[in-house]
């Protein structure tokens, strides 16, 4: 059924047709919707048996999700940013206990300086923690990923996390095609755990594993998400067999096939780079466009298919490893080893700055000519950086960084003047 | 359920762990020896029938007790009862009412009608026992019980001896120590009363048994040297209780002196007194505390209103029954000698409390029975230099009670059974004693000592009713589990609870537990918190 | 109204079992049938009292839920010495997760049993007192103020032993640990701070509030029993004796206890809806020196040229407590 409606809620409904028995709910923007949405519903009689949580913190929401998830109910919640550092050591915990919990990404940033807009640090924040990532582009995409994403969950008895950009998405109305309980249902079967915590059948989870096998656990975890590395395009053939409309899968490509440069990124951006591909290709550029949504495990293999045969690859993402570079791009360096082409690394948007297609067509114009450094912050004030990189060059107590920035921007002169 | 690996586990699985390697040293049951049980003359297990009383198997309690002793509603009476004053318990509150508990048992068997067991399969043997007096009557039933014929010769008209003859009726009600008799006549052993032996020898001979166990009484009273007129009315104590039990009571007239210091000077006064004397006056030589009578008769002689003269000795008695007293005075080492100052004292009747002798004239003739100062000698397992007679009770050299007696008569009895059998009777070793220092009292109730009901004064002093009442069954269910158990496992679960290691094995009811050693770590918490001191903790070989 | 101990029957209900009592009377420890809910073979010190009490908590859970009891432990020694990989000591359905969370992961099992419909199934969370009192407050003061149907129990030995015996926030004063160590003007852990958690859940106004000791079973099982009775949060400390912590002999764990309890320095009660509503009253009243002496965490205060002004604050502390929740008896 074709509805016009807000990401957050459209993500609440799908996850509804899931039948989540156990939801946690701690608010952080910009998640707050999902599981306000969810919490009417339940509130409402409409999701039941469920039981809805109002938790004190995201590291209680994620270890409730635990206990229910270990208790054998389907458990979900959502979070972003801080909270999802705040959880942090209980998201290992649910990989590694191979609990199949389902969490909503609302892709935001990572502070400080406090900020609530989209970026990527968060999810990548996480990246090595035994949890699938996917990673959608539309909010279309959220939506069915999330019924994927409990299938995939419980068939592998792991944890899978659904990343959408935050306010991007979550708070973006947009119409989508939300799918029938009978068509939820024939797709994803009553969870069935791998281990439970039942009177019947008393088991110790949670052991402590010495050297002896700790290697040999987390070998496991890793061949787990390989199989999950065959297993997504599986499921992805499958929904669109039920579900009429391809969703999910390791990777798409844009305009991939003569593409002799090629655009890497995750997420809505991807919209707003196909845009720009539109005209440039209008133009004659052979440029085309690899979307990457699953992110863990990362396709190497496809990744490199898709790449190889173009002469160059710029990978425009919305995270930065301090001190490194790019992340996401680090991986799809590491899936093109020895191939010989150009790689480029294009940090943009994070905190929620805008990635316009000017800027973009002005960086692919680049790009095509081979004209990029290594590593582009794109739109990045240079004037404000190489003032304050002057000011500490001169004065190591030069005062707190963000507070200089914003006088130099102008923005609150007049209390800091 | 597929289990994931390593981090998902089978449960109970640390069993494969044997933690009891860790062990330094280890804990081990053992059963001390209540001090009770060691304090008692008759070699009663105490703690062992107090166990059973606790649960309100008075029947099983009272089986346990007789295997020792057969007359405990006697001995519930007239027992001084030592192991009181040995009870670990005293030092808590008080000592537990063992002696009232015995006698509650008593008293119900014989309210119950139950009888002993069973002897065991006839021997064939015959065996004499001279005397029906505690020893003799409690050596009789242990021999018959262990399948002896045996046939007790009883010079007197009544079975009991001293218990009948010297021991008053207010202490002792004739009718309970019938019914204890009567009880040993039904497992099968021949009383032949008024029938005293003359010559040991030949009575064996013409009975044809094969051993014979000595057990006279000490019934002649001693005298001493006291100045007396011809007419002066001077009697000995033991008579005067003796006549007692027969038709004519003593004239002993409304002022009575006692000479003595003993049990048996208390028990002449108090009879004395019941008889109608207004004085009945105790001269001793000595102070209460060098008093040989019990504490607790004397207490309750002075609350009858008995007078004791303490530190004076008589001199001589005119023939107006006036006597002359010296006063003494004690020396360093706590003998009284004479000060030269005199006193008078009038009296209807003097009665000589001076202590008693046996007649030994049936032993006159015994090759290699030896007798000094007054009794026969015996080896280590009772038996005199004649072999194949035995003797015990006052006619062995001890300390002369009931209790002691009825002690003698078993342990002759196993000893004549031995060497009936040709064996040597070896007595198993005695275990450590279990000091108050191995009990934990935390786990104890607090429960004082109930007292027993005594007779109201006047009427103790008028009348031959027993003054020392019993405890009704609720007072003795207590009583009994005031003990302590001293040093023997009363199965409380407590080791089988404290153990973090679960490495103590219950066996069920009446069969204790047994340590795990697979498991056990050797940490000692049992030890500590058993209640009655009954595991020990031994090292380990390393 | 608190347990009410059986007056007499030699043994009373002082003891683990006792022969004389009515079945339905006895301790479920007693019992060849209790669950052993941590099986032999653990790994606990030799004499731990934690590894005592949580087998006493959790075969009377046991026995009260019909065997229908799912555990949640927090990261621990009672974690670490019953399920080292590839053994485990549990016999109850039981997860570790985390060291802080454990009272969410309860919430979270206790849900899941709520919406499969499992009435019969109840669930406890367990941790020491570091993972309760300290880094596992905030979930603990979440699921209390939820009011979620789980039974925290929390084994207090007063620091945290399995890191090696530092300081928590239930380490008493004076007492010496590896962060709190007997130097300096004050020797030992500091005065004045720490939290008394059992307060601190009563504010929360839960159904049930308890704490026991591992030297009154009876009053332990009645507690467990009492609290199983409940629903909503609930919540029991149970003073448990370290002999590795304390520096005390591996078979003082229970006299320890007991002393803690006859002092006055840990005062036994329960409390409904955050109203005291029973004590267990002082027995046998002991100084605290009698219960300090024995430890070595609290050896500097004796010896040559003892503290005497510690120890009188310790005893100031113990005689609050005996006033604040009327622990003797009016007989004395």
């Amino acid at each position: 059924m074709l509805k016009q409606i807000e990401g957050s809620l459209a993500v609440a409904e799908a996850v509804a047709l899931c039948r989540p028995e156990v939801i946690c709910a701690y608010p952080i923007s910009p998640q707050t919707h999902i599981v306000e949405g969810l919490g009417k519903m339940v509130k409402a009689g409409k999701l039941a048996p469920c039981e809805f949580i109002n938790v004190e913190s995201e590291f209680a929401a994620m270890s409730v999700a635990i206990g229910a998830s270990a208790a054998g109910a389907r458990a979900y919640t959502a979070t972003a940013s801080q909270g999802l550092l705040f959880m942090a050591e209980a998201v290992y915990n649910a990989a590694g206990l191979g609990l199949p919990i389902v969490m909503t990404i609302a892709n935001r940033a990572i502070g400080a300086p406090i900020n609530i807009w989209n970026d990527h640090s968060d999810a990548l924040s996480q990246r090595d923690s035994g949890w699938i990532q996917l990673f959608a582009e539309t909010n279309q995409e959220a939506l069915d990923l999330h019924i994927q994403a409990f299938r995939l969950a419980e068939e592998l008895s792991m944890p899978v996390m659904v990343c959408m950009d935050g306010f991007i998405l979550t708070h973006a109305y947009e119409r989508v095609d939300m799918p029938t309980q009978q068509q939820v249902d024939a797709y994803l079967p009553p969870f069935d755990p791998r281990q439970v915590l039942d009177p019947k059948e008393p088991v110790s989870i949670g052991a402590m594993v010495g050297p002896e096998a700790f290697m040999e656990v987390r070998y496991l975890e890793h061949a787990r998400q390989l199989q999950a590395l065959e297993r997504i395009p599986q499921l992805a053939v499958q929904f669109k067999e039920i579900f009429g409309r391809a969703s999910g899968g390791l990777t798409q490509t844009y305009c991939a096939d003569d593409a002799e440069t090629m655009i890497v990124a995750m997420g809505s951006v991807l919209g707003t780079i196909k845009d720009t591909i539109d005209e440039m290709r209008a133009e004659g550029h052979k440029i085309g466009v690899l979307g990457i949504t699953s992110y863990r495990p990362f396709p190497l293999a496809q990744v490199r298919e898709a790449l190889i045969h173009a002469k160059r690859f710029v990978v425009l993402e919305k995270s930065l490893a301090v001190g490194m570079g790019g992340i996401l791009a680090t991986d799809v360096r590491m899936a093109l080893s020895g191939a010989g082409l150009h790689g480029y690394t294009v940090v943009a948007g994070l905190g929620g700055r805008a990635i316009t297609k000017k800027s973009l067509h002005q960086l692919f114009r680049h790009a095509v000519k081979d004209e990029l450094e290594p590593i582009t912050f794109l739109d990045l004030d240079w004037n404000v950086v190489n003032k304050q990189l002057e000011r500490e060059r001169q004065n190591r107590h030069s005062g707190p960084i963000a507070e200089n920035i914003l006088h130099d921007l102008g923005v609150v002169s007049a209390k800091f003047g | 359920m597929r289990k994931p690996f390593a981090i998902t586990l089978i449960p109970g699985s640390s069993l494969a762990n044997l933690t009891g390697t860790w062990r330094t040293s280890r804990p081990v049951y053992l059963d001390r020896l209540p001090p009770c049980n060691n304090a008692c003359p008759a070699g009663e297990n105490i703690q062992g029938w107090l166990f059973h009383a606790e649960s309100g198997d008075y029947e099983a309690a009272w089986r346990e007790l007789v295997k020792d002793n057969p007359l405990p509603a006697v001995m519930g009476r007239v027992c001084y009862h030592p192991c009181e004053s040995s009870c670990n318990r005293k030092q808590i509150d008080a000592p537990v009412g063992i002696n009232s508990v015995e006698r509650f048992l008593g008293d119900e068997a014989i309210k119950r009608g139950w009888q002993f067991d069973a002897p065991a399969a006839a021997t064939g043997k015959r065996v004499l026992v001279v005397g029906a007096g505690p020893s003799g009557l409690s050596a009789a039933y242990h021999l018959a019980r262990m399948g002896h014929t045996v046939e007790i010769h009883e010079a007197g008209p009544f079975a009991g001896g001293m218990m009948r003859f010297g021991i008053p009726k207010y202490r002792l009600p004739r009718e309970v120590l019938d019914a204890e008799v009567q009880r040993i006549v039904n497992l099968g052993v021949t009383i032949r009363l008024n029938s005293k032996v003359d010559n040991i020898l030949d009575t064996m001979k013409q009975g044809h048994f094969d051993a014979t166990f000595l057990a006279v009484g000490a019934h002649i009273g001693k005298r001493t040297n006291i100045h007396a007129g011809a007419a002066a009315k001077i009697v000995d104590a033991v008579s005067v209780l003796r006549s007692m039990e027969g038709e004519e009571k003593p004239m002993l007239g409304r002022r009575v002196v006692v000479y003595g210091g003993g049990n048996t000077a208390i028990d002449v006064a108090r009879t004395a007194k019941r008889l109608g004397a207004s004085e009945a006056i105790i001269v001793y030589r000595r102070t209460r505390e060098k008093m040989p009578a019990h504490d607790l008769e004397v207490e309750e002689a002075l609350q009858e209103g008995i007078m004791i003269k303490w530190l004076s000795t008589i001199k001589r008695v005119d023939d107006e029954g006036k006597l002359t007293v010296e006063k003494m005075e004690l020396d360093d080492k706590g003998m009284p000698q004479p000060t030269g100052e005199f006193e008078t004292l009038e009296s209807d009747s003097l009665v000589l409390a001076l202590g008693q002798d046996v007649d030994l004239s049936l032993l006159e003739g015994v090759p290699g029975l030896e007798v000094n100062d007054g009794t026969v000698q015996v080896s280590p397992n009772m038996m005199t230099g004649y072999p194949g007679i035995f003797a015990g009770g006052d006619m062995v050299p001890s300390e002369r009670t009931v209790t002691v007696a009825v002690g003698h008569g078993k342990k002759a009895a196993r000893h004549i059974d031995a060497w009936l059998r040709g064996a040597v009777y070896q007595p198993a070793a005695k275990h450590e004693l279990a000091d108050f220092k191995n009990l934990n009292t935390w786990y104890y109730s607090d429960a004082p000592k109930t007292v027993r009901p005594m007779l109201d004064v006047i009427r103790r002093q008028s009348s031959f009713d027993e003054v020392q009442g019993g405890l009704d069954e609720t007072n003795a269910l207590f009583e009994a589990r005031r003990c302590l158990s001293c040093g023997n496992c009363f199965e409380c679960d407590n080791c089988y609870g404290v153990c973090p290691d679960n490495a103590v094995i219950k066996l069920g009811a009446g069969k204790r537990y047994e340590f795990n050693y697979d498991y056990c770590k050797g940490c000692g918490i049992c030890v500590t918190e058993c209640p009655s001191g009954s595991i020990k903790m031994v090292p380990e070989d390393i | 109204m608190s347990y009410q101990p059986v007056k007499f029957y030699q043994t009373g209900t002082f003891t683990v079992g006792n022969r004389l009592l009515a079945p339905v009377e006895r301790s479920v420890q007693q019992s060849e049938r209790r669950s052993n809910s941590i099986n032999s073979g653990h790994r606990a010190c030799q004499g731990c009292g934690e590894a005592l009490g949580a087998r006493y908590a959790i075969d009377a859970a046991m026995a009260a839920s019909n065997g229908q009891l799912i555990a949640a432990n927090a990261t621990g020694c009672l974690e670490v010495f019953s399920t080292p990989y590839p053994e485990s000591s549990w016999q109850v359905p039981w997860i570790h997760s985390l060291f802080g969370n454990t009272p969410a992961v309860a919430t979270g099992i206790a849900a899941a049993m709520k919406v499969k419909g499992r009435k019969e199934v109840r669930v406890v969370a367990q941790g020491g007192d570091g993972g309760t009192a300290d880094i596992g407050f905030g979930c603990l003061s979440g699921m209390f103020e939820r009011n979620d149907d789980v039974l925290y129990i929390c084994y207090d030995n007063q620091g945290y032993m399995n890191t090696g015996v530092q300081r928590s926030s239930a380490t008493p004063p004076a007492a010496r640990t590896a962060t709190t160590m007997p130097v300096g003007p004050e020797p030992g852990n500091v005065f004045g701070q720490g939290k008394n958690l059992p307060e601190i859940a009563m504010a929360h106004g839960i159904p049930y509030v308890a704490t026991a000791t591992v030297a009154d079973l009876r009053d332990l099982e009645y507690k467990v029993k009492r609290a199983m009775n409940v629903h909503g949060a609930r919540y029991l400390h149970i003073f448990v004796p370290c002999p590795l912590g304390w520096g005390s002999q591996s078979n003082d764990t229970i006299r320890l206890a007991r002393l803690a309890k006859e002092t006055g320095l840990f005062p036994v009660f329960e409390a409904r809806h955050g109203e005291v509503t029973g004590v267990l009253k002082i027995r046998r009243k002991q100084a605290v020196e009698e219960y300090l002496k024995p430890q070595r965490r609290f050896a500097h205060l004796f010896g040559n040229d003892p503290h005497t002004e510690v120890i009188a604050r310790i005893q100031a502390i113990a005689d609050r407590n005996i006033r604040k929740y009327n622990l003797l008896d009016e007989e004395g």
